[in-house]
């Protein structure tokens, strides 16, 4: 979905608030309840086995964006676990709105039930030119809407494969298992002269992907 | 015990607590589930794993050369394995490339040799701008780069983790691997700050 997280190459935000080597990163959490969010995640994923990591993505991509903007990072992972939880019927919204003492907003009711991947081509090799496949999706997807329909060259395919994050961060269990690919991208084929000089390296499922009709050099 | 909220007045704690205690009340955590994690998170995942690679890349050809062609299996000589640093790939410096990481879409770091990632990293601004303005996002932080030194920036949008081997700095050529260590800040490990030798 082409929501508010996907936020690569968003304009209109000011500096980084940070300074390199300024912090020591210790303690790690910095509030109390920090801990709970990922631990709470796990407990669903890892011990209960109700839903994936794909799908607490999804979960916190579908977080009303008005809320998403003011929210804090551990803060949507939370309200993203307790949806999933919601969802499979594990607990239950009256349960958290009596615990909590007022109503627990959840995130927004997916908008799509996921799709498969796309199989059967040969894989992509490296140096390979190829297309981000120019398509616009309801549910969860994991490329970034700044390269669709962009062209770049594959540095590298993993010798892993993982479920297509369409599928899976759905919950479909069968979805097929994909290699991803290192492809380099030139900034400026992504946005022109408002841009620096440079690349980005996107890892990309092969699902996400074409091989590119032009066979032009333009990395060199 | 009720609280008189109105409608989204609690707070973050509040409601990552409620959460928690309507698990605990269905007895759906296992006794040490999250302490046992909590660990993990807090102390065991830390950049001083990742400058410890680092450092034994720049000290030893062959691991070097493992650490660039496998990765994961580098890491693993250290132990530095699990939940977000599955398929790991360094990223190596040269004088006139330098790597960056992010994650765009979120947050996705490479947990056990890096730590969990900063606010900042996983801040609505690094996420946005790194990718568009990379060596403007450098400069901005403190890393300000040569003309002749092109910005690569790894948007991790998948599974693969990563960390940046650096260039080993100028005047470090005495220091032994223990010292090395000392140059090697999570910073420095995700890409925007380079090691210098006070």
């Amino acid at each position: 979905m082409d929501g508010f997280h996907d936020l690569g190459g968003f304009q209109g935000f000011g500096k980084v608030p940070h300074t390199i080597n300024s912090l020591s990163y210790t303690p790690v959490f910095k509030q109390d309840w920090e801990h709970l969010a990922y631990s709470l995640m796990f407990i669903g994923v890892d011990h209960l086995k109700k839903f994936s990591v794909d799908e607490v993505r999804h979960a916190v991509e579908r977080l009303d964006v008005r809320q998403h903007v003011g929210t804090q990072y551990y803060e949507r992972y939370v309200i993203a676990t307790a949806t999933l939880l919601v969802e499979t019927g594990v607990i239950t919204q009256a349960e958290l709105d009596q615990a909590l003492g007022s109503h627990f907003k959840l995130a927004n009711p997916a908008h799509a039930k996921g799709r498969p991947a796309l199989t059967g081509r040969p894989p992509f090799e490296l140096g390979d030119r190829v297309v981000v496949r120019d398509e616009y999706v309801a549910g969860h997807v994991r490329m970034p809407a700044y390269v669709r329909g962009k062209e770049g060259v594959v540095l590298h395919r993993t010798s892993a494969k993982w479920p297509f994050p369409d599928a899976i961060g759905h919950g479909d269990t069968s979805a097929a298992h994909q290699p991803t690919y290192h492809v380099e991208f030139r900034v400026k084929d992504l946005w022109g002269d408002a841009a620096d000089e440079g690349f980005v390296v996107v890892d990309l499922f092969e699902g996400y992907l074409d091989k590119a009709k032009t066979s032009q050099v333009v990395n060199a | 015990m009720m609280k008189t909220h109105e409608n989204n007045t609690s707070t973050p704690g509040e409601r990552a607590q409620a959460l928690f205690q309507v698990l605990k009340q269905k007895e759906l955590i296992p006794d040490g589930y999250i302490e046992q994690l909590t660990q993990l998170m807090a102390h065991d995942w830390s950049p001083e794993n990742g400058a410890r690679v680092v450092a034994k890349a720049w000290v030893d050809p062959q691991f070097r050369e493992l650490l660039l062609r496998d990765g994961t299996a580098a890491c693993a000589q250290f132990g530095y394995t699990g939940p977000q640093g599955e398929y790991i790939v360094a990223l190596e410096d040269t004088a006139t490339l330098k790597n960056v990481i992010v994650c765009s879409l979120c947050s996705c770091t490479n947990w056990p040799v890096l730590g969990l990632p900063p606010e900042w990293y996983k801040g609505f601004e690094f996420r946005a701008r790194l990718v568009r303005e990379g060596r403007t996002v450098l400069r901005e932080l403190g890393t300000e780069l040569p003309n002749a030194v092109t910005v690569k920036v790894w948007d991790t949008s998948a599974e693969t983790r990563y960390l940046v081997l650096p260039v080993r700095p100028v005047g470090s050529e005495a220091m032994d691997e223990e010292a090395l260590r000392a140059l090697i800040t999570k910073d420095v490990l995700i890409g925007v700050a380079l090691p210098h030798v006070a």
